[in-house]
């Protein structure tokens, strides 16, 4: 509790002690009155205050200057405990407020502590502990094991686990050696670090999120707006009502001083405090909780968006798949041993710098001896001939085979074929393609269950995109597309869609700036460290597992759900206790009743928001 | 010129009725009052900010006199 919050909690403290020793005291009249202005006065002297500073600066609907008037008018209609009991409970409101809201501000600054506090630079061989603002582009810091790298840079000697989870969520650690970029915000688990540092500490990764969680409050979802535009009629609204009521009836049925009462009651209720704080605390939790998972939202509107999409549109390669080739078939000839195979198209590529020569070296675990490869003679555009141990070895496409005048079974499979011929003979073809990431299966599933349809785009060639899509139960796929076509059709995908709906794309912030901010809503993957990706998207995933996606959804709904709940039910109480109260069946301290403990209901729901949503379909 | 400023205001309904009037300062082009955050961002006229500021205070106390606006 803060300083402020104290000093509240025992002025009603003692004056809810007060009220209740008064109840007791047999007093009557003026002395009577006297007597409850004290706890009265203890409560809601700044209510007062504010409520006269308000008429002078021509707030009338100032909730201070409403309660002010119902409270005294209690007091002047002669209900003395009625008056100061409603002046209490409105202040425990306040209170309670005021306490559950700085609550979870904190727990979600904590959340998001990665701030570092300090940085170990390293002058003339000499380690000081400075600020990290103070550190300039191109110094060298040193990390201590359990210390958070204060400023992205890159290792110049050492080898360390990088803990990345408050960043991404994820919790496995990164492995990091001499030459590895490291990113402000990790924990360093195990070695000594010695880091170059590239970039300065307000453009580093951890100010860049901190700065964009931050400024996320600042987009307001269309559910707050509409709260606080409500707010601004309706107590007015209730006022007026307020007021009908106290001149109107008693015109025809008279009894003046119960139809007071009872429009005393309607300004009571007209605080719409209960609604206009629930709501921004709502997206504010799943603000925060999202960014706990690793998923930063730019804004709640962005959030609002989400739980809304129906069709999300994937980009091919870095998104579902890793964007780096590898083996994924090995096809010997009859008689053939694979795992021959594989070697020996191995050995002859061994000097080749070339992607694929590259994958097919990957796909040998067991050490490959240069000693057995000489006579390496590259033809370009077609593949390589050598000599592997006393063998003539040809690996190359099929236009080499041909060259060779060597026969071979062509192979059909999606992805670059290589074939291997050993000694003018073939013995078998290597399949090399990008991979699916392990996760994308399950993310589209997950999708798939929730009612998205999925998409994918891609400017690769048609019978990859429709492997990958298969394999992954893809709704939708175009391929062989240019930068510009993909625009045209997450297009013609928005133009299709019923009103409200709304539509993702989800890329990895490479070339696809154009279509992440042409879609309703932008999802950038693998955010970490890519300046164009956390500018362009409106969503950023930091690490690059598709699965997020499902769970960025879930974590929408969920707080859009939080956030319905709350308008129906605090409108709900109010409006039932507005018929009450104009029937004359509650009075003003059962509305102050139902008011505070809407509030508090609607606080303690949205915080349900912080609580993270498991990562399950 | 876009700013941001901290603030210190104690009710979400305050915080919203500040965002209006701050929108209606002359020279504002936009603003917008996190109540969560306690950040108040402004886009206002740049050759005439520090005045523009001023009368953003003042019309900030003229809804809610507690709250507090730390220009710097």
């Amino acid at each position: 509790m803060t300083k402020k919050q104290k000093i509240m909690l025992l002025r009603v403290v003692v004056a809810a002690a007060l009220t209740i020793i008064l109840h007791f005291v047999p007093v009557t009249g003026a002395m009577q009155l006297l007597l409850y202005l004290v706890p009265y006065l203890i409560a809601g002297y700044d209510v007062l205050r504010k409520a006269f500073l308000g008429i002078k600066g021509g707030q009338v609907f100032d909730e201070n200057f409403l309660m002010a008037v119902a409270t005294i008018g209690a007091l002047a209609l002669g209900s003395y405990g009625e008056g100061v009991e409603v002046m209490v409970f409105y202040q425990i409101g306040e209170l309670f407020q005021s306490y559950a809201v700085g609550r979870s501000r904190r727990s979600i600054t904590q959340l998001m502590d990665i701030r570092p506090d300090s940085a170990n630079i390293e002058r003339d061989g000499e380690i000081e502990e400075v600020d990290p603002d103070d550190v300039a582009v191109g110094d060298v810091i040193v990390v201590r094991p359990g210390e958070r790298v204060p400023l992205d840079g890159q290792v110049i000697e050492g080898a360390s686990t990088l803990n990345t989870s408050a960043l991404t969520g994820e919790s496995l650690p990164r492995e990091i050696g001499v030459g590895d970029e490291i990113i402000s915000g990790c924990v360093n688990e195990s070695g000594l670090l010695r880091v170059r540092v590239t970039k300065c500490f307000d453009e580093s990764t951890v100010s860049r999120i901190l700065d964009l969680v931050e400024n996320s409050s600042l987009k307001k979802a269309r559910a707050e707006n509409f709260i606080t535009k409500f707010a601004r009629y309706y107590t007015p609204a209730v006022c007026a009502g307020a007021l009908l009521l106290a001149l109107v009836p008693p015109l025809f049925v008279g009894g003046w001083l119960e139809w007071i009462r009872r429009a005393l009651t309607f300004l009571v209720i007209s605080c719409p405090c209960a609604l206009v704080i629930s709501i921004p605390l709502s997206f504010f939790g799943g603000i925060g909780g999202a960014s706990r998972a690793g998923i930063l939202v730019k804004g709640g509107n962005y959030l609002e968006a989400l739980a809304d999409t129906r069709t999300i549109v994937f980009d091919k390669t870095g998104t579902l798949t890793r964007g780096v080739f590898a083996v994924s078939d090995a096809l010997p000839a009859p008689g053939v041993d694979a795992k021959a195979l594989l070697e020996t198209a191995a050995l002859a590529e061994i000097y080749s710098n070339h992607p694929i020569s590259r994958s097919l070296r990957e796909a040998i675990t067991a050490p490959l001896d240069a000693n057995r490869v000489d006579e390496v003679r590259e033809i370009a555009g077609h593949g390589l001939t050598a000599r592997v141990d006393d063998r003539l070895v040809a690996v190359g496409n099929a236009r080499l085979m041909s060259q060779l005048k060597i026969a071979f079974t062509p192979c059909e499979k999606p992805g670059t074929v290589v074939y291997v011929a050993e000694n003018n003979r073939f013995i078998g073809a290597v399949v090399i393609s990008d991979q699916v990431k392990p996760t994308a299966r399950r993310a589209i599933d997950r999708l798939r269950a929730q009612g998205i349809r999925t998409v994918m785009l891609t400017g690769d060639a048609e019978s990859v995109a429709q492997a990958v899509g298969e394999t992954l139960g893809i709704d939708f796929i175009r391929a062989e597309l240019l930068p510009e076509d993909k625009v045209k059709n997450v297009e013609a995908l928005l133009k299709d869609q019923r009103p409200r709906e709304k539509l993702a794309f989800v890329g990895d912030g490479i070339n696809d700036a154009p279509v992440l901010s042409r879609a309703d809503i932008g999802i950038a993957m693998g955010g970490i460290g890519s300046d164009a990706a956390i500018e362009a998207a409106d969503i950023v995933l930091m690490d690059d597992d598709p699965a997020k996606i499902s769970l960025a959804m879930r974590i929408s709904r969920k707080c859009l759900r939080v956030v319905r709940e709350n308008i129906v039910f605090a409108l709900g109480v109010k409006a039932a206790c507005l018929i009450l109260g104009a029937l004359g069946i509650t009075g003003m301290q059962a509305a102050i009743f139902a008011d505070v403990g809407v509030m508090v209901l609607a606080v303690l729901n949205a915080t349900r928001t912080l609580v993270p949503v498991k990562d399950e379909a | 010129m876009k700013k941001k400023f901290k603030i210190e205001v104690d009710c979400a309904n305050c915080a919203a009725k500040m965002e209006e009037a701050v929108k209606k300062v002359e020279g504002v082009t936009d603003a917008t009052v996190s109540f969560m955050t306690q950040k108040l961002a402004i886009e206002a006229d740049d050759c005439r900010f520090d005045a523009i500021m001023a009368e953003v205070v003042k019309a900030c106390k003229k809804v809610e006199p507690d709250c507090e606006i730390y220009l710097k």
